[in-house]
């Protein structure tokens, strides 16, 4: 009998913190199958962020850096300009990215740091208990907005991947979700072509991932993924962005 | 002929991998209690299973290997 899935060699045997059906753990696993099937598990150096993935430094097998809340890409710039020859992801939440982290996440693009950042996307703060995040739907419920995000008060939801892509430093960016099986392998696809992206010296390169948050959403995993689908994709359209490796290869 | 293991103390109970089976045949065991006190999930009729590892794809938590 041929194997034809077990866990990836580059995701340690340990039991990860996020909660059942939280979709964290199929991107985490997804890296980790990425960087097996690129062969780079002795060459990749991790940075942590600060949110529910902020244990990432014990699920995977290669070097890990833990980062300030927000500052991960501007860890890993300096890792990179280091060690040129490793490579060098982040894995962060939207509250870590999108709001304490911005200034660094946009500058390291504008710079075209050679870094590649793994964006979890799931429109809350999941670590510390369900409050608005910058990326938080209008009118969603959560704790901080009881009555729903009114645009009035809190504003509209930031689109980083659109954002970032209106910038000339940035070489590869995609919007990808985790809802069903086929989008999960297209996830996969574009967290390999933006590791590839940085192989080849392109520049900066990030993959956001809609994801889920059944505690803090109030939802079962099942619901949350078809509110995934429902509310946060017509919001945050999937597809590619910004692509300059498959430019130059025409 | 297929065949999926669970590692039963890894699961979490969240039941994804049974809303994705194309053989309906992933189910939730609400007979056991696992160590982390959730009704682990497990395969009924094993020998309908393809091997298509879409419960595995899903499955947050790396608890199911899948041979074929």
């Amino acid at each position: 009998m041929e194997t034809v899935f077990d866990r990836p060699h580059a995701l340690s045997d340990v039991v990860t913190n996020f909660c059942p059906g939280c979709t964290h753990g199929i991107i985490t696993r997804l890296v980790a199958e990425v960087l097996d099937e690129l062969g780079m598990e002795g060459k990749a150096v991790g940075v942590a962020p600060v949110g529910c993935s902020v244990m990432a430094y014990n699920f995977y097998e290669c070097d890990m850096q833990e980062a300030a809340h927000g500052r991960a890409p501007a860890v890993a710039t300096g890792i990179k300009r280091v060690h040129p020859e490793n490579l060098v992801f982040t894995y962060q939440g939207d509250g870590d990215l999108a709001a304490i982290g911005t200034a660094e996440t946009v500058h390291a693009a504008a710079r075209s740091e050679n870094i590649t950042i793994i964006f979890v996307n799931n429109a809350i703060y999941g670590m510390t208990g369900g409050q608005m995040a910058p990326t938080s739907l209008v009118g969603q419920v959560t704790q901080t907005t009881p009555y729903g995000r009114k645009v009035e008060d809190q504003g509209y939801p930031i689109r980083m991947s659109e954002m970032l892509s209106t910038l000339e430093g940035s070489a590869y960016i995609e919007r990808v979700a985790v809802d069903s099986v086929p989008n999960i392998r297209k996830a996969k696809a574009a967290i390999k072509k933006a590791f590839q992206c940085q192989l080849d010296k392109k520049g900066f390169s990030l993959v956001e991932v809609l994801s889920t948050c059944p505690t803090n959403w109030g939802k079962s995993p099942e619901e949350a993924l078809d509110w995934l689908r429902e509310n946060m994709m017509p919001q945050y359209p999937l597809g590619v962005y910004c692509d300059k490796l498959s430019k130059e290869g025409e | 002929m297929a065949r999926v293991t669970f590692r039963a103390d890894r699961c979490k109970g969240c039941g994804l991998c049974t809303t994705v089976c194309p053989k309906k045949i992933v189910i939730m065991d609400t007979e056991t209690i696992n160590e982390k006190g959730f009704h682990p999930a497990t395969v009924i009729e094993m020998e309908k299973c393809i091997g298509c590892a879409m419960c595995a794809t899903i499955c947050p938590d790396c608890v199911i290997k899948v041979e074929r």
